[in-house]
Parts: C-alpha cells; structure tokens; sequence
C-alpha cells in the first residue's frame, strides 16, 4: 500500500494527510456538530427541495427519453447532493464548468429545466440558457474542461475580480492528463480554483479499482501541490460545507482545493446503458441506503423542519414544473437548418455563405 | 522601412498586439524569460510582465484548453507550441472547444485565442521537430487556419488573427524565421484573413503555395521566366477559410496549375485546391492540375529531408509539364 516504506534506514521528509468530511449518518442521525448553516431551515429545505425537483426531473428526461421525445440522457440518481451541495456554495459570478451529470447544478444556478431537455433533445440552444453568462455547457469529453477552468480561474486573478471557478467531474475522469495538467497548472499559480470529483464509483462499466490504485482520489491533488479533501456525497450538509470552505478560501487567494465527493451511481450510466451487464442488484440495493435525499429527509423532519405536508406540496409543485418544462421543451420547434451556420464564425466566411445558402434552398446563379 | 526577419516580425506584432490591447496574454514553454525557443517572445515578459507573458507547465493540452478558458473570461490568450510536432495533444482541445464553444452556446460564449506554432521542416532538427501538418487542421470546423510567408505577411496575419473573434491556428515557417528577411512597418495595420496574396504576376501558368514553399515557387517562377512561361504565384496565406476567388480568377486566365506544398500528398491541402477548380474551374483548365508535395512517407530526419521537399527543380519540371500539355 501506499504507506509502505521503501527504507527503513532512510528519512522521512515529507507526509500528507486527507481528510473525511461527514456529518449525516445514512439514516439522518448526526454523526459530528454541524455547520452553523444547519440551523437554517431555509437553507436545508432549499437544498432537498432542489435534490428532489432533480429526482424528479430526471424521471421525466428518463419518460421523454424512453418514450422516443429526448436523446441519450444521464440521471444523477443518488448523487443529488453533489450538484446540489456544490452549486448552493457558489455565487452567482462565480464560474461553473460541469460536467454532462450536473444538471442539478445547472438548475439551481438558473438555468431553466426546459433548455436543460432542448439540450439532451439534441438543440444548440439548450446551452444559451438563462443561468450565468459566464457559465459553461455541459462537457461531454470527459475531463476536458479541466483545463478551460483553469484558464478561466488564470483570468480571474490576472483581473484580481474576487470570484471562484468550479469545475466538476467524475471519479472516471482523474484518470486524464488533462485534468491532472489543470490541477498541476492550479496548482503552480495558486489559482481560484475548485475541483469536484463526483466519485459515484463507475465510469460506466468500469469499476474504480480498475480506474486507480490510489486509495483516494482527494490525493491527487496533492501530488498537484494543493490540498484535498474526501467528503460524504451522499451527505448535502457536508457537500455544502465542504463547497462554502473551498470557495469562501479561494477567494480569499488561499489557492486551489479538491474535493473528492464519495457518492454511488444508482441509475444506469445513461438512458443508453443496462447496469445489469456489469453490477449486480444487491450491490446497488445495498446502497440505496445511502442515498442523500431520504438522509436529508430524516433529519430535516426530526428537527422539525419538515413534515408530511410539506413533503405533498412539494412533490406536487415539482411535478407541475417538471410537465411545464417538459410542455415547453416539446412545444419548442426546431431551428432553421441553415442556422447550423449561424454561430459557426462571428461572422460568416464568404467561402462557406454559398453552403449556407444550399441549405436554405437558395439556389446560387 | 526597416528590415526584420520573420520572427522578428512576429515578436513585433506580439507587443504591438499587447501594447493595444490589456487583454492579450501570451502563453507557452519558455516564452517568458527566455524568450521561447525561436526567440519569437523575446522581451515580452520583461515588457508586460510575467502575468501577461506566462512560462506553462510543459503540456500542450493544458496551454490549448487555458487558451480556451481564458478566451471564454474575454481575454485575448496567444498560446505557443515549441514546434508543430507537439501540437496533437491540442487536437482535443481545438476540435472539441475552440472551434466549437461559439457555436455550442449559440454566440453566449466565444473562443477568441491564437494558438501559434512553427511549421515544416528543411532546419536539420531532431525528429519530430519537422511536421507539416496543417489540413488535419484546415478540417475542422470554426476554426482559422493562417500560415505567412513573409515577415510583412507575418505582422499584419498575425495582427489579424489575434484580434479576431475566433480562434486561429497560426503557422509559422520554421525555415523562413531568418532566412526570410524584409521591410516591416510596426504600423499596427492587420492584413486581412480570407485573402491569398498575388505575389508574382503571370499569364500562362497559376503556382499556388503557402509558408516556406512559396520561396521555391518564387524561384520556380524566375527560372521558368528564362524560358518565356510567365508564372503567377499565388500565396495562399489563409488555408481556412481559404480564398477560392483569387485562384480560380488565376486559373481561368492561364488555364494551368501547380500546387506546391510541403506536406505529404495523400489528403494534403492540395487536394481540396485542385478539387475546388475542378468543380469551379474546369471549362478553363488547358492541363490537369499537378501537384508537386511532400512524399507520403514519414518526414525523414536532416540527411534526407531535402529529397522529401519539393525542390524548385521538382517544381519546374511540373510546370514545364503542364505547360506541354495540350
Ligand atoms: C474522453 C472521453 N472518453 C470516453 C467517453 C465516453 N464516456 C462517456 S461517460 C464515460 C464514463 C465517465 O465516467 P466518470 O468520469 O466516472 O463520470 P460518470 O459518468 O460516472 O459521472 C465514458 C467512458 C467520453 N465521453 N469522453
Ligand atoms: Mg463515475
């Protein structure tokens, strides 16, 4: 194991530690004091809220998908709290660059479930969506946004504004050199830079312990000269603990931070998967007891925070949202064709007009 | 005027175009105090400072993919790759991102970066140091792709392609760096971006070219004017999106050409010049169209690379072949 020794005659001159965040039990019991946010109620019911509107969300991408009206899409069954606890640190002229599972992040900075499915229903302009400007699409090379956050985090500071990157993406993607570039490159320039490993434990079929020997992946920052942390992913309070630490630090110039957030995929990889082909159903079952909304739930309703009342008024308020969206999203025609050219150049080369002037039907003289 | 050699026009337009510009940011290996390898940054990172005139972690990926965050934030980033044969691990970058940010957001985020590099061979450099990639890189979509051939066409490309909204693979002729030498006037002026250059007027036969080889068609053209065949020779200068008026006005008055380039033929950017004039231009076409290019071979080290180069030879045989053909 890594803890080996290599000579016990020879000095040692350097150690490194990594720490585990949690605070919720699985069963919504308190494992440590809290963060003093836990106290606001309406903080924490913000989060669940928005951890079951994602669930729900989901469902419906899932129906419209099934049902021949969406394309490929990823759930984040089980790994609400990530997106979620993440983005709820984040301000709104912080940066995000997440990755193709964060939709929860997405919506809770604004962006609207509708563009979200115009998105995944295959149209451009799912990513012109009413979040931040600044923000990015989703990514769908794995890991390949690393390195735009770690430009977008250079451009910061070069412009000393007091605002935070955050880039987010699987346990399947610390395995690339671009994210490690992005990390060392974070790493030499202190930048302001979160980094988010959503560890759900598959990079579609492929299991972590094929995927590293390390025994975290929070490590790998330091190799990259800046601290990481292990977090409960499963756990919102401590994902929006460990988020609100990072970021409140690198504003404050303290440099960059890496959070491994320990979560469990429970959803097929995409709508084009069948888990059942590499894990077994006790395997996912086993973990269903982790899962983050139910924990939240628990805990919410024993601090009274929550009752059952509460629980129907909002399933109900997510589902009028989510048929909305959706409504919207099918309402919603396609492009023109020759739009497909539109946004290619700022503005359009004299050599590729004629193409567009094909696709359009104009016939050239 | 006064003179500069090529890479000194291009260090000119580099602090011109930070000078103008607070946004601009140069990046890459060693740019910074020692100037890169070329000494193409020589004097920027004293000058600006080594915020805006960055030493990178040697990764190319990671100097494309900050370019590519950078330019989302607004900045102006002009990234360096030491030479063209470390340019592949940016391919992701450039084809997934650069090209494309502006339209996967439709417009909401922009890509405006240079990522410049030197290109070809024919300066006895170890291997890998000697790659004439470019059409990998002319067919990508959203991108620009701009290779000068002159320090004059070097400044003002160059000026051209950093202030562009876009981003611009900017190739730089390794082999004319100091051997190409002329008047540069630091005038702030860019050239424009989707315009070949007619370097030498001519009736009877079109040479067209681009980067290091347009110095060997040159030369083709003054010995086959010994011979009484006029040649016209064209620079093409941008080769994306790249100007098919100017070649297929060429061609229709001399009726013959002969593309020259370094590159290895099989897909070469050749092949879409004379795929082009035989949609556009065929009815005034007089011979085929010939050309003469790298073999489709791995770019030898230095004792061969000068048999794997279109020599001016190479070049005046074809057109004299051309020009017999009737
Ligand atoms: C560079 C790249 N290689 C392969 C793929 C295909 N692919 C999509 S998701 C995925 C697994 C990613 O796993 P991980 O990073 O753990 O993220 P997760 O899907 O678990 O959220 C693969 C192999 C891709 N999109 N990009
Ligand atoms: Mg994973």
């Amino acid at each position: 194991m890594a803890s080996r020794r290599i000579n016990q005659d020879l000095p040692v001159i350097a150690r490194f530690e990594v720490c585990h965040r949690s605070y919720l039990a699985p069963d919504g019991s308190i494992q440590r004091p809290l963060p003093a946010f836990a106290s606001d109620a309406k903080l924490l019911t913000a989060l669940y809220r928005a951890m079951v509107f994602l669930r729900l969300f989901d469902r419906k991408a899932v129906a419209l998908q099934r049902t021949g009206r969406l394309g490929t899409y990823a759930v984040s069954l089980g790994q609400e709290a990530v997106s979620v606890g993440i983005a709820s640190a984040m301000r709104e002229e912080d940066v995000l660059l997440p990755s193709y599972r964060d939709n929860g992040a997405l919506i809770w900075r604004g962006v609207r479930p509708e563009e979200i499915l115009l998105f995944w229903g295959g149209d451009e302009r799912g990513n012109q969506f009413s979040g931040p400007a600044h923000d990015f699409p989703f990514c769908v090379p794995v890991g390949s946004q690393a390195p735009h956050a770690a430009g977008v985090a250079y451009a910061l500071k070069l412009r000393k504004q007091a605002r935070v990157a955050v880039c987010l993406f699987g346990d399947g993607a610390t395995s690339k050199g671009d994210v490690y570039e992005a990390m060392n490159f974070a790493g030499v320039h202190k930048l302001p830079l979160v980094f988010v490993v959503a560890n759900n434990q598959w990079a579609i079929s492929v299991p972590l312990r094929l995927q590293t020997a390390c025994e975290t992946l929070a490590q790998k920052a330091i190799a990259a000269g800046f601290t990481g942390e292990r977090v409960d992913g499963s756990d919102v309070v401590a994902m929006h603990a460990a988020a609100e630490a990072a970021i409140a630090a690198a504003r404050d110039g303290k440099g960059p931070h890496l959070i491994e957030a320990v979560t469990y995929r429970l959803g097929d990889h995409t709508t084009s998967d069948d888990a059942s082909r590499y894990r077994s159903a006790d395997d996912v079952q086993a973990h269903w007891k982790e899962e983050p909304i139910a924990r939240l739930r628990n805990y919410l309703v024993a601090q009274k925070m929550w009752s059952k009342v509460d629980e129907e008024q909002l399933a109900a308020e997510c589902h009028e949202r989510v048929d909305a969206a959706a409504d919207v999203y099918l309402a919603t025609a396609p492009r023109r064709p020759e739009t497909m050219f539109d946004h290619l150049y700022a503005d359009l080369p004299e050599a590729y007009a004629a193409q567009r002037r094909e696709l359009a039907g104009e016939h050239d003289a | 005027m006064p003179e500069a050699t090529l890479v000194e026009a291009i260090n000119l337009a580099l602090a011109r175009a930070m000078e103008d510009d607070p946004d601009v940011v140069v990046l890459g290996e060693d740019v910074g105090v020692n100037g890169g390898v070329f000494r193409a940054t020589a004097g920027l990172q004293k000058r600006f400072g080594p915020e805006r005139v960055l030493d990178t972690p040697l990764a190319e990926l990671l100097i494309s993919g900050l370019c590519v965050g950078m330019a989302a934030q607004g900045l102006k980033p002009v990234g360096e790759i030491q030479f063209m044969g470390f340019i592949y691990p940016c391919l992701d970058q450039l084809v997934n991102h650069a090209s494309r940010l502006r339209n996967r957001t439709q417009g909401r985020l922009t890509c405006p970066m240079v990522l410049r590099t030197p290109h070809g061979a024919g300066i006895r450099a170890p291997e890998h140091h000697s790659e004439s990639t470019e059409a990998m890189l002319a067919h990508i979509p959203g991108l620009r792709v701009v290779m000068p051939s002159s320090p004059e066409r070097a400044y003002g490309l160059l000026l051209a392609a950093i202030s562009d909204a876009d981003p611009v693979v900017f190739l730089e002729p390794t082999r004319l760096y100091r051997a190409a030498k002329g008047e540069v006037e630091d005038n702030g002026e860019p050239l424009p971006l989707d315009r070949a250059f007619v370097l030498r007027q001519g009736r009877d036969l079109t040479l067209v070219s681009w980067g290091a080889m347009v110095k060997e068609a040159m030369a083709a053209a003054d010995a086959l004017s010994a011979d009484g065949i006029a040649a016209e020779v064209i620079d093409l200068a941008t080769l994306k999106p790249y100007d098919e008026r100017t070649i297929l006005n060429s061609v229709a008055k001399t009726g013959r050409c002969v593309i020259v380039h370094e590159a290895a033929r099989t897909g070469g950017f050749g092949a879409e010049i004379a795929a082009t004039i035989a949609e556009r231009g065929l009815s005034s076409l007089l011979a085929p169209v010939i050309r003469v290019t790298g073999y489709d071979t791995v770019i030898p080290m230095a004792r061969l690379e000068q048999y794997y180069m279109p020599s001016v030879e190479r070049i005046v045989t074809a057109a004299r072949k051309t020009c017999q053909f009737s």
